[in-house]
């Protein structure tokens, strides 16, 4: 393993993902773009899994305490949540089970009992 | 730039992470526990949310590696999505697209605001990413986050007892529900009964996420 390879393929790909979705104006998370080209690259070999795993595992392990942050933000928005508070929550509620259900449901039946 | 945002929420976070490897059930989930107890912090001592934010700030831009770095997983999946790729297929496309409709047309039926509406569309997705689309959207962020949460704590604690109540014993429906449905949360969840479909679960996830941010946006032009 050689230090930096990984972080600078894995923020490389990162930043091309956001220059691709800035310039480009669309409406794609820049994120997710590099998540595309950093898959497309291992699938076509240009990257080998080796140079990256060690620090996408990392991130990947890592990732719980970055939503933090942008979780508290809701700290601007108590007044919103009361206010609307049945219609988030409801949604939220109803929107789960449907889409649990149904989804279950329907792959179930396409897969006709195979277990 | 202060050191106090990022230093008070990697101690709260490893605090409620202890905790919660001692106690692991959905309701000790150290995100929700250290959100709710920073916002109540700074709600309470009127310290400001951009001055937590000054150092917090580099826990929030690692997620875009962070989200790069899900290729990975991807890529180890492989071998699986060639196996079952019409499930996957199928499951995504019905359940991405469920999940962003039932969400959208139950919160305006009940009254919520254009606001509310954007926030609450990208729910099911992985929290990183739903963050993403959310600010790209023109939702607010921060409530997509504490939703997305409130979604994956939903499928971590009654998912697999529904899907047991309905009768649904596919493994691979049960791994595709829960990973559409309830992303990271759920696939914890589900990973405990059934390595297969916790497998399914989590690569679910990840495509719904990919699924979500490309069909979202222009959905929601239809929608609006």
């Amino acid at each position: 393993m050689r230090p930096y390879r990984g972080l600078a393929i894995i923020f490389g790909f990162y930043a091309l993902g956001e220059f691709t979705s800035s310039a480009l104006n669309l409406s794609i998370p820049g994120s997710v773009l590099g998540m595309l080209y950093l898959l497309a690259a291992l699938l076509g070999g240009a990257v080998k899994l080796d140079w990256v795993e060690n620090e996408a595992e990392a991130f990947v392990r890592n990732m719980s305490v970055m939503f933090v942050p942008p979780g508290v933000g809701i700290v601007a928005y108590i007044g919103l949540l009361k206010s609307q508070a049945v219609s988030v929550f409801g949604a939220l509620i109803i929107s789960f089970l449907i889409t649990l259900l149904v989804t279950a449901k329907t792959v179930e039946l396409l897969r006709g009992g195979k277990g | 730039m202060n050191p106090y945002g990022i230093t008070l929420t990697l101690v709260v976070f490893y605090a409620f992470s202890e905790l919660h490897g001692r106690r692991r059930t959905f309701y000790t989930n150290p995100v929700l526990l250290s959100i709710i107890v920073i916002a109540a912090f700074l709600w309470a001592s009127g310290y400001s949310y951009e001055s937590y934010m000054e150092s917090a700030v580099i826990l929030k831009f690692l997620l875009g590696p962070a989200v790069v770095s899900l290729a990975v997983p991807v890529y180890r999946s492989r071998k699986v999505i060639a196996t079952y790729w019409k499930e996957i297929a199928a499951g995504i496309a019905i359940g991405g697209t469920l999940a962003i409709l039932s969400a959208f047309y139950t919160a305006r039926l009940l009254g919520g605001s254009e606001e509310v509406l954007l926030s609450i569309a990208p729910k099911s997705v992985t929290t990183a990413i739903a963050i993403g689309i959310s600010e790209k959207m023109g939702g607010i962020p921060a409530l997509t986050a504490v939703l997305v949460i409130l979604t994956g704590i939903l499928g971590n604690a009654v998912g697999v007892e529904i899907l047991d109540a309905a009768g649904v014993r596919d493994r691979i429906a049960r791994g595709l529900a829960m990973g559409v449905t309830s992303h990271g949360l759920g696939t914890a969840r589900i990973l405990l009964d059934d390595e297969l479909a916790g497998a399914v679960s989590g690569l679910a996830m990840a495509l719904n996420g990919i699924f979500t941010s490309l069909l979202l946006p222009y959905l929601l032009e239809i929608l609006k």
